[in-house]
């Protein structure tokens, strides 16, 4: 027993060494998913951002067609790479709805007129409201949203041209 | 010259902020009138994660998001809505990871009872060693 007991100490050294070298070598994932995944969309109402161009409110979710739903700012930097991006979706026959988080109207035109203009929809979000009713945490963010408008996917982060393939096909699997 | 060019330059140079050319929500920064209702809305907002920077409570961060936050406690406050029902709702969209006051589950079992465990094996070692030196 003695003889064993001898080793403890180097044992214990030996997991809690493990323990940090494996928190080193790869750190926990800290990116936060929304718990709106699987959900219908939460109540929303958005006033629209741009004059011409309706909001967002639940109601225009549920019409049978898969839609995007796309967090973005026109003070975000990564929603510039991700410009392209929509734009090819929407090429690719989706409609894509935007919810701007605390932005200005002039701002989202210049930022449009630069980057392109994928949106059907833009609603206003001055305060973040929509945009913790979705559980979105920051932007860009983009939720797919099926045509009994349920949440079924969340995007975190710009989507890369890599990314549009599996967008298409779990919308295609979720109608 | 040069180097005075330079440093210039760094005071001018514009960072590459982002945030957003809004002001923040009005109660983000504003106290509730209702002294009482208040010192609800600082306890909740307290024991809410900051998602921005995941390290702070919502009433200690600057992020823009954290202040959104923070205007949402207040209003829903100020409605007479429960902290519980508020820590429920961003609970539901953001997981346990948005509170500071983990509630019990399987996987926050170790952490709940662990302080307990300690004290009750403290206990039993304190209560052999004393009757062992009575005897």
């Amino acid at each position: 027993m003695r003889r064993l007991l001898i080793w403890a100490p180097l044992a214990l050294f030996a997991l809690i060494f493990g323990l940090v070298a494996a928190g080193l070598i790869k750190p926990a994932d800290r990116t936060i998913r929304s718990g709106m995944i699987g959900k219908p969309l939460p109540e929303l109402a958005m006033k629209p951002l741009l004059p011409g161009r309706p909001g967002i409110a639940t109601a225009d979710f549920a019409t049978g067609k898969p839609r995007l739903l796309n967090v973005f700012a026109s003070w975000c930097i990564p929603c510039i790479a991700e410009a392209p991006q929509l734009l090819k979706l929407k090429q690719a026959g989706l409609e894509i709805d935007a919810i701007a988080i605390r932005d200005t109207p002039d701002a989202v035109r210049a930022f449009l007129a630069r980057n392109g203009d994928p949106y059907a929809r833009i609603g206003d979000d001055p305060t973040g409201k929509a945009q913790i009713a979705l559980g979105s945490s920051g932007v860009p963010e983009t939720f797919l949203i099926n045509g009994r408008g349920e949440i079924v996917d969340q995007h975190i982060g710009d989507i890369r041209a890599d990314d549009i393939p599996a967008i298409l096909r779990k919308l295609e699997a979720a109608k | 010259m040069r180097l005075a060019a330079f440093l210039l330059a760094l005071l001018l140079a514009a960072p590459a902020a982002a945030d957003s050319n809004r002001p923040p929500a009005a109660l983000a920064y504003t106290q509730l009138p209702d002294a009482a209702q208040e010192a609800r809305a600082r306890a909740l907002m307290e024991t809410l994660r900051c998602l921005v920077c995941q390290g702070q409570s919502i009433a200690d961060s600057d992020a823009e998001m954290a202040g959104d936050m923070r205007a949402l406690v207040r209003e829903r406050i100020a409605r007479g809505e429960q902290p519980a029902a508020i820590r429920g709702y961003l609970i539901q969209r953001y997981g346990d990871y948005v509170t500071y006051d983990p509630p019990f589950s399987w996987v926050t079992a170790p952490l709940w009872m662990a302080p307990v465990l300690l004290l009750v094996i403290g206990l039993l070692l304190a209560r052999r060693l004393f009757r062992r030196r009575g005897a």
